[in-house]
């Protein structure tokens, strides 16, 4: 009997899914997958697997069982004595959630014995509680419901004093730890060790001077804490509470949707209160049948939601003709004929091709098909792109030419099945921490870990983690490394040959095999331009390629520290190399896993925001799929390839491209060469920005379309293992309209009808249009939580898994991947090398958790320097740092850390004003033009004082602030 | 658009498809990545820096623009 099979809430109601307290029912302790075994509980006949504790087995007959410390997301641990039964046979009062079940075992759980010894255990909890007048625990909590339930009149016993007068701990913006409402049940330590693997939380003192501490009894701010907020999920008193049910009382109201920050796609359940178009938001949980997230979440989700209703929110339509001018706020008719005419003038005089679009990976599936549908049907022409030009295109190129399809192989849970991991250029910790929390969770239950990356990433040596292999490379020399994986590989005879010969084409596998066999690419000889000792390659590739003791399950996950480089495709095809030729692909496990970076980046490239692809990676030459499209959209398709954003920005700077539509997305901030693109924007007759804040783009913009944040629309974003999950409209747009509502304005002033009611309808299209997307409605999203795709008659409840038995290609092919080193490299002029990358707490461009509390862990970016780089530079912890590459520069304080390799320079890029973009170079990836962020040349030296960019940045930024403050509405600009 | 830039990029895909063992296909390859993934000005104007001498690109880059010439500029201006 399979018993990990997820309960699934079955009668949805689309508006307002999931009541409150619908769907919440917590079994306890695990579920377990065993032999079916029947027992009796009150008499009634009960059937569950094996292994299955007696308190499972009578919460899921639907009988409740007390209990405080138990909870299904955690092992049993046995220590509240509330979940006493009787056992026919057995004498004492066993704990339910530690007793398996037995078969023939009859269980009694309720008896006027039992009641006495839980309203006793109760009572001694209570002895030192607070308690409001009639006696229950202050909280609004599973505690005081559980006093109430027991029925306890009394506290026969002293009023206990050990824990009621110790200080709160605020010092965490988003949840406070009152001890006076503790009970020691260690359900936040056993989350903190087993849901997030940070080991932050232990107990101190014994018996009634226990109490939680944080680190080393310090505040939980100053701790090693990261604010997953799993510990405030798991306590049942209250004891750890969100401050913002503290301020605002219990929610009243739960929605579930999809959580708008990384690739990981949590689940969550919104819990407003008030009635309206507007009601307050006073928590984000987690939500337990979320697939991609298992009731687990991260700083980012669970408590930086804030900016959502932020005071800096745009919401009135602007426009103005120059970018020197004040913006004019103005009906939404306005704003929408204004730029409907300017980009209609432009095509007018400089041709069809003079404009084009970007669609958001921020924003729905359904939002990004129609942004992609507008320039496509309505401009007439293929220049639209999206944000995964300057992340994950290689992963599109690279898999899509090996494997057959553009995305990853798995689902999150598959890691739970890996032997051995193969972490390459990514730091799950950091940018997918709820994906990073599962690994470390593997890891801990015995899965061997080898990490590829130029930087010690904290799963190096995490508690209770440790990589078996560290290859700290030298950035860009990704290709060189896999290369010589693959070398040892072959030349030790460790291929999977059967898997190859029945899967694989044979000649360009032959081709491979004889190219990475050559000494050249041997991990000696490459040892000069990797930095890596060979006989670390060596041993990673034994492991990678024949596991441990029979285990070899292998999987492959990687980042933007594989796709962002100059060989960025060719070290995707690497990855795919290698997979195939250990036979790493086709079942749980195992795969190639990109790890992708914002919330629906995957999304928007399977809704065809590429320049080349129609919705579901189909290449417009294509004329059969180009017909299919042209008759249902009613208009003659372009077959020719459109511009990518670098090349939108070179035909920017050469005259022929001057209009753009850029939907969420802020492309100054986070394109390389900021200079550049500056000059590109500048250069350009009508720039329209479309998103909720006046971000760095729009500074540059003509017209100002204010967006929607995820809570005021409905739609699906897709994660980074193809799930399709719904976003569900939680309050009205501040605005007034969605942003799939203004892309549809836009296009019927343009004079393309568009005519959706819902979102559900463009999803209907796309379905129609998508082969890969034909089973997939929002009435089965409701039914089943979420879909992997490919989803359609032959897999109708999505597809986990891909390439089982066969590739998409059909057979798999190996690419030659010859390593070249990149432009980039270390010159006596610029002898260091910058590789760029993420903190937890903020997210991209930061324009969302800049916004929030989340800066009291990081207000700035700062540049890591290794102390032997820093001494030489006379600069110490804390000192302003210039950097300067051929392209720019910039000057960040300094972070002195031996977490870099000498010779190597990191920092983020969430703060405009830090430039870290100034610096990045227009070097890119040969195949996708995805821009080599991680490898530029650069020199450090100390310094006093801003760069002259900062400075002129500071000056320009300070002026467009002040054009947006004194804006005129439409009726005042008209009476001048 | 900046044709340094463009030669840059062309001789970077050259790079890839130079380490095949069939000449033929690698030329081919060349031709297709192109064909496939630029849009029709920076074809146009790459095959008209080779018609101009090619100079900066390497040679299997040159050679694979000008035997795929028509195959590459965009229907309209053949």
């Amino acid at each position: 009997m399979q018993a990990t099979e997820l309960r699934r809430p079955t009668d949805a109601d689309p508006e307002r899914w999931v009541p409150y307290g619908h769907g919440d029912t917590d079994y306890g302790t695990p579920a377990r997958a065993g032999t079916a075994l029947t027992l009796t509980i009150d008499e009634r006949e009960v059937t569950v697997p094996s292994g299955t504790s007696v308190m499972r087995a009578a919460i899921e007959a639907g009988i409740a069982v007390p209990k405080l410390c138990a909870t299904d997301s955690l092992e049993a641990f046995g220590s509240c004595r509330l979940c006493l039964v009787e056992i026919e046979g057995r004498k004492g009062y066993p704990a339910s959630c530690t007793t398996p079940v037995e078969a023939g075992m009859k269980v009694r759980t309720r008896s006027a014995r039992l009641d006495k010894l839980r309203r006793g255990v109760m009572e001694l909890y209570l002895s030192d509680h607070p308690l409001d007048e009639s006696g229950l625990p202050t909280a609004d909590s599973a505690f005081r419901d559980l006093a109430q339930s027991l029925g306890v009149k009394q506290v026969r016993y002293g009023r206990g004093t050990a824990h009621l007068a110790e200080a709160k701990d605020e010092s965490n913006p988003y949840f406070a730890y009152d001890p006076a409402k503790c009970i020691v049940c260690y359900r936040c330590v056993r989350a903190c060790e087993d849901i997030q693997g940070t080991y932050a939380l232990t107990v101190s003192g014994r018996g009634f001077a226990a109490r939680i501490a944080a680190g080393q009894g310090e505040p939980f701010m100053t701790s090693e804490c990261v604010s997953c907020g799993a510990c405030v999920a798991s306590c049942p008193t209250g004891s750890l509470l969100e401050k913002s049910v503290i301020a605002h009382g219990r929610p009243e109201r739960t929605t579930v949707t999809t959580c708008a920050y990384c690739g990981v796609g949590c689940s969550f359940k919104v819990e407003t209160k008030g009635e309206g178009p507007s009601p307050r938001v006073i928590r984000m949980v987690p939500y337990r049948y979320g697939r991609a997230n298992e009731g687990h979440a991260c700083v980012k989700g669970r408590f930086a939601w804030g900016y959502a209703t932020h005071k800096d929110r745009v919401t009135q339509p602007m426009i103005r003709d120059r970018i020197s001018e004040p913006w004019r706020e103005v009906s939404w008719d306005e704003a929408i004929a204004f730029a409907a005419g300017r980009l209609r003038a432009i095509q007018a005089r400089h041709g069809r091709d003079a404009i084009g679009g970007i669609t958001s990976s921020r924003c729905t599936n359904e939002e990004t098909y129609l942004v992609q549908k507008l320039v496509r049907a309505a401009f007439g022409n293929n220049n639209v792109d999206t944000c995964a030009r300057v992340c994950h295109s290689p992963t599109g190129y690279g898999l899509k030419q090996t494997l057959g399809e553009s995305a990853g192989t798995q689902e999150f849970r598959s890691v739970e099945k890996a032997d051995v991991i193969m972490l390459i250029g990514a730091n799950p910790t950091e940018g997918h921490p709820v994906f990073a929390s599962r690994l470390k969770r593997r890891l801990r239950r015995g899965a061997r870990l080898i990490v590829i990356d130029p930087r010690r990433i904290e799963l190096v040596d995490a508690p209770h983690v440790k990589a078996d292999f560290h290859l700290q490379l030298r950035p860009g020399s990704n290709v060189a490394v896999l290369n010589s994986l693959a070398h040892v590989i072959v030349t030790e005879g460790r291929l999977d040959e059967r898997f190859v010969a029945e899967r694989c084409e044979d000649r360009a596998f032959a081709q491979w095999r004889d190219f990475v066999a050559g000494a050249e690419n041997s991990p000696e000889a490459m040892q000069p331009c990797t930095g890596v000792p060979a006989s670390l390659v060596r041993g990673a590739a034994r492991l990678y390629a024949t596991g441990v003791d029979g285990r070899r399950n292998a999987a492959i996950y990687y980042g933007l520290g594989v796709t962002e480089h100059a060989q960025g495709s060719t070290a995707v095809m690497g990855i795919a190399n290698l997979a195939m030729a250990t036979g790493n692909v086709g079942r749980e496990g195992v795969g190639v896993n990109p790890l992708r970076g914002q919330n629906n980046v995957q999304g928007s490239c399977d809704m065809g925001s590429f320049p080349h692809e129609l919705p579901g990676y189909r290449h417009v030459s294509d004329a059969t799929v180009r017909g299919m499209f042209e008759s249902a959209w009613g208009v003659a398709l372009s077959p020719e390839p459109g511009l990518r954003i670098p090349n939108m920005f070179e035909a920017a700077l050469d005259g022929s491209f001057r209009g753009l539509y850029c939907q969420g997305e802020d492309l100054l901030q986070s394109d390389p060469n900021t200079q550049h693109v500056a000059a590109a924007l500048a250069a350009m007759d009508c720039v329209i920005v479309q998103d909720i804040f006046m971000n760095e783009t729009a500074k540059c913009a003509h017209v100002f379309l204010p967006g929607a944040s995820f809570l005021e629309k409905d739609g699906t974003f897709t994660n980074a293992e193809r799930r399709v999950s719904r976003v569900r409209k939680v309050m009205e747009p501040l605005s007034g309209y969605a942003d799939w509502e203004v892309t549809q304005r836009l296009a019927n002033t343009l004079g393309y009808p568009m005519r959706y009611a819902h979102p559900r309808e463009i999803m209907a299209e796309i379905a129609a249009l998508t082969p890969t997307f034909a089973g997939v409605t929002y009435e089965k999203l409701d039914r089943l939580g979420s879909l992997q795709w490919p989803c359609n008659d032959a897999a109708p409840e999505g597809t986990p898994t891909m390439h089982v038995d066969s590739f998409v290609r059909g057979k798999g092919r190996f690419f030659i991947t010859r390593y070249v080193p990149s432009d980039e490299k270390s010159t006596r002029r610029y002898p260091l090398l910058l590789t760029t990358g993420r903190v937890l707490t903020q997210y991209n461009v930061g324009a969302q958790t800049r916004r929030t509390e989340n800066v009291r862990w990081q207000h700035e970016d700062v540049l890591e320097i290794h102390p032997h780089d820093a001494e030489a530079r006379g600069i110490a912890e804390g000192d302003w740092a210039g950097v300067e590459s051929r392209a720019g520069r910039t000057v960040l304080r300094a972070r002195v850390t031996d977490r870099v390799a000498a010779g190597v320079v990191y920092t983020t890029f969430h703060f405009p004003e830090s430039g870290a973009n100034v610096i990045t170079t227009d070097s890119s990836d040969w195949a996708t033009n995805c821009p080599e962020y991680k490898v530029t040349a650069v020199q450090v030296s100390k310094v006093a004082q801003p760069s002259a960019w900062q400075r002129r940045y500071r000056r320009f930024s300070a002026e467009q602030e002040s054009l947006f403050e004194h804006r005129r509405h439409a009726d005042e600009a008209a009476a001048k | 658009m900046d044709i340094d830039n463009l030669v840059r990029m062309a001789n970077r895909i050259g790079e890839f498809f130079a380490a095949m063992p069939d000449a033929q296909e690698a030329q081919a390859g060349i031709a297709g990545h192109l064909q496939r993934f630029w849009e029709p000005r920076m074809r146009r104007e790459i095959v008209a820096h080779v018609e101009r001498g090619g100079a900066g690109l390497s040679e299997i880059v040159r050679q694979a623009i000008a035997s795929n010439r028509d195959r590459l500029l965009p229907a309209q201006t053949r």
